[in-house]
């Protein structure tokens, strides 16, 4: 494991009903940098970010390594895997309006973990949970605690699940598709909160993404994803502008009113 | 059909839509709209979630009554839906729903789903063209087969295209999409966007099509209404108001679309959400989050002027 990365994949392969859906990938997520996974649907991103946490279907296969600050998850035993899911490496899903528990109040879901990893008491807990509502620029935090998530609104709810996933101070944060359900005023807030984390709090984010206007905005690094292989890494400014792989240039062309050649 | 070629196929009139909640005053979705959609034009409807879209959409289609203005289609008032039997001239309109996996019943067969939408074709009147389900599931991309499948056999982008199918099957020739791309995986969304205009331009109908994102939308839509707490605050042709939009709400709009340009350029934020449509501000509706709001634009409120912005800023 290089020095300075704090997630390390190398050669995940992952085969799920006999069918190859990753074929070797290669990833390095350091702190503090928002690392951005591109390509399109079927590509394998999405699997990529469930492979990291442990989340794969029952039934999937895999090979190579996922290693988290030298230690590495795919053979971590299930009750070690547990204790790191949610405290080191936590998950933002795309849908805000599934991914949040429809019958247990913001509070019970922002404290049960807390309490679970961290051993807080309830009183230290319901404190944490404000703060993070805080951070994440919740109204009335306090007040928020009480409510269930069918009273916010979806940029909201999806602020509620980033400081959900954030809670336990994780490391490394999967975020996947975290803002395509969103409109793109509150997408812009979304944005620039995940971006504002990650260079206060030296978070390192694995960004996945079809959207190259956000990929644009606020990844370092860009990884561009073809039939679960890596076709490309760089840092964004490089893949964006002078892609060197011919299915990047096209993944750029195909957008309005742009064109690499 | 059409006695006169320059009439709008559908237009709406100071539509006012309300919902009544228990105990509260009613809540106006849709607070005084007009809009016009041509045959074989491509109109799409943007704005924030909780802007009034939908609802105006299913006011369109009759599926929620309007409380005040008038919808007409091809010269006949629509009516809302009731218990009875819809009045075969309005079978015209065509509705695409969001949610493939709640608009398509499950318990039967994706033809016969199709079938029903033939025989509204034939029931009001016009000649059977011959087309069968398997026809118009190939011209949605699928293959000829689907016809004998149940829909809970296919993808979500693969339902949208079964709906589509379904709902030119009664020969449109207005169809409605109500943010037919939203529930689609990310990389099916141009597709079945691009699928929707062709084949209501090629079948010379129209298209309304509301969605909220608006990097779709510009690329599909001849014409371009933006719409902010149940009202419309900008309309024009699409690449005029993608160049250059007025109202500082398109404005933002357009401002906070990241660009793919490498540059790692965060997009500007709009702040605060979209009020509560029960209690709506006084004056200009936009002006608590307006960054050009000035003096009086919390008193009066605009109207859409001639060169479709309704913002004091443009003020004869």
């Amino acid at each position: 494991m290089t020095a300075g990365n704090v997630l390390e994949i190398s050669g995940l392969t992952l085969d799920l009903g006999g069918r190859r859906i990753l074929g070797g990938v290669d990833l390095a997520v350091r702190p503090g940098q928002v690392h951005g996974l591109a390509g399109e649907s079927g590509s394998g991103k999405t699997m990529t970010g469930l492979a990291a946490l442990g989340l794969l279907p029952p039934g999937a296969r895999t090979g190579g390594r996922i290693e988290l600050e030298g230690t590495d998850l795919l053979t971590l035993p299930p009750r070690q895997l547990a204790a790191l899911r949610g405290r080191s490496v936590s998950m933002v899903f795309q849908d805000p309006s599934t991914s949040l528990h429809p019958m247990l109040s913001i509070g019970h879901q922002l404290t049960d973990h807390l309490r679970h990893h961290l051993k807080l008491n309830r009183r230290a807990a319901k404190e944490r949970a404000a703060e993070l509502l805080t951070q994440v620029r919740i109204p009335n935090p306090l007040e928020a605690l009480g409510r269930y998530p069918h009273q916010f609104s979806g940029g909201m709810r999806q602020r509620i699940a980033i400081a959900i996933a954030l809670a336990c101070e994780p490391k490394v944060l999967i975020a996947d598709e975290p803002t395509t359900a969103l409109d793109v005023t509150v997408q812009a807030g979304v944005l620039r909160l995940l971006r504002g984390l990650c260079d206060e709090l030296g978070l390192a984010v694995l960004l996945v993404t079809h959207d190259l206007g956000v990929m644009s905005a606020i990844a370092d690094e860009v990884s561009v994803m073809r039939h679960g292989l890596v076709v490309e890494t760089g840092p964004r400014g490089r893949v964006l502008t002078e892609p060197r792989h011919e299915y990047t240039r096209q993944l750029l062309d195909a957008l309005p009113g742009r064109s690499t050649v | 059909m059409t006695p006169d070629p320059t009439a709008p196929l559908l237009s709406v009139d100071d539509l006012v839509v309300q919902y009544h909640r228990p105990g509260a005053s009613p809540t106006r979705a849709v607070a005084g709209v007009s809009l016009q959609v041509r045959a074989g034009e491509v109109v799409g409807l943007v704005g924030e979630s909780g802007c009034g879209k939908s609802t105006l959409a299913r006011a369109v289609c009759g599926l929620t009554p309007a409380a005040e203005g008038r919808i007409t289609y091809d010269g006949t008032q629509v009516r809302p839906l009731r218990v009875r039997r819809r009045d075969p001239a309005l079978t015209g309109v065509q509705m695409v729903f969001q949610d493939p996996y709640g608009s398509l019943n499950p318990r039967r067969r994706v033809g016969a789903q199709i079938a029903d939408g033939i025989r509204t074709a034939t029931g009001r009147g016009e000649a059977a063209d011959g087309a069968t389900p398997e026809d118009l599931l190939t011209r949605v991309g699928l293959s000829a087969e689907a016809a004998e499948r149940y829909p809970q056999e296919f993808s979500g982008g693969q339902r949208q295209r079964i709906a589509i199918a379904r709902a030119l099957a009664a020969r449109p020739r207005l169809l409605v999409g109500d943010e037919p791309i939203s529930a689609l995986d990310a990389s099916a969304q141009l597709q079945v966007a691009t699928l929707m205009r062709s084949l209501a331009v090629e079948s010379g109908a129209g298209l309304l099509f509301i969605s909220h994102d608006l990097s779709v939308v510009r690329l599909i839509a001849d014409r371009i209404a933006v719409m902010y707490l149940g009202r419309i605050v900008e309309t024009g042709p699409t690449a005029e108001v993608w160049a250059d939009p007025r109202h500082p709400y398109t404005r933002a709009l357009l401002a906070a679309v990241p660009k793919p340009d490498g540059a790692g350029v965060l997009p500007a934020e709009l702040p605060g959400d979209v009020p509560d449509p029960a209690e709506p501000p006084t004056g200009c509706r936009f002006h608590p989050r307006c960054p050009q709001a000035f003096d009086g634009c919390d008193r009066e409120e605009p109207q859409l002027i001639a060169g479709g912005v309704a913002c004091r800023l443009y003020a004869a």
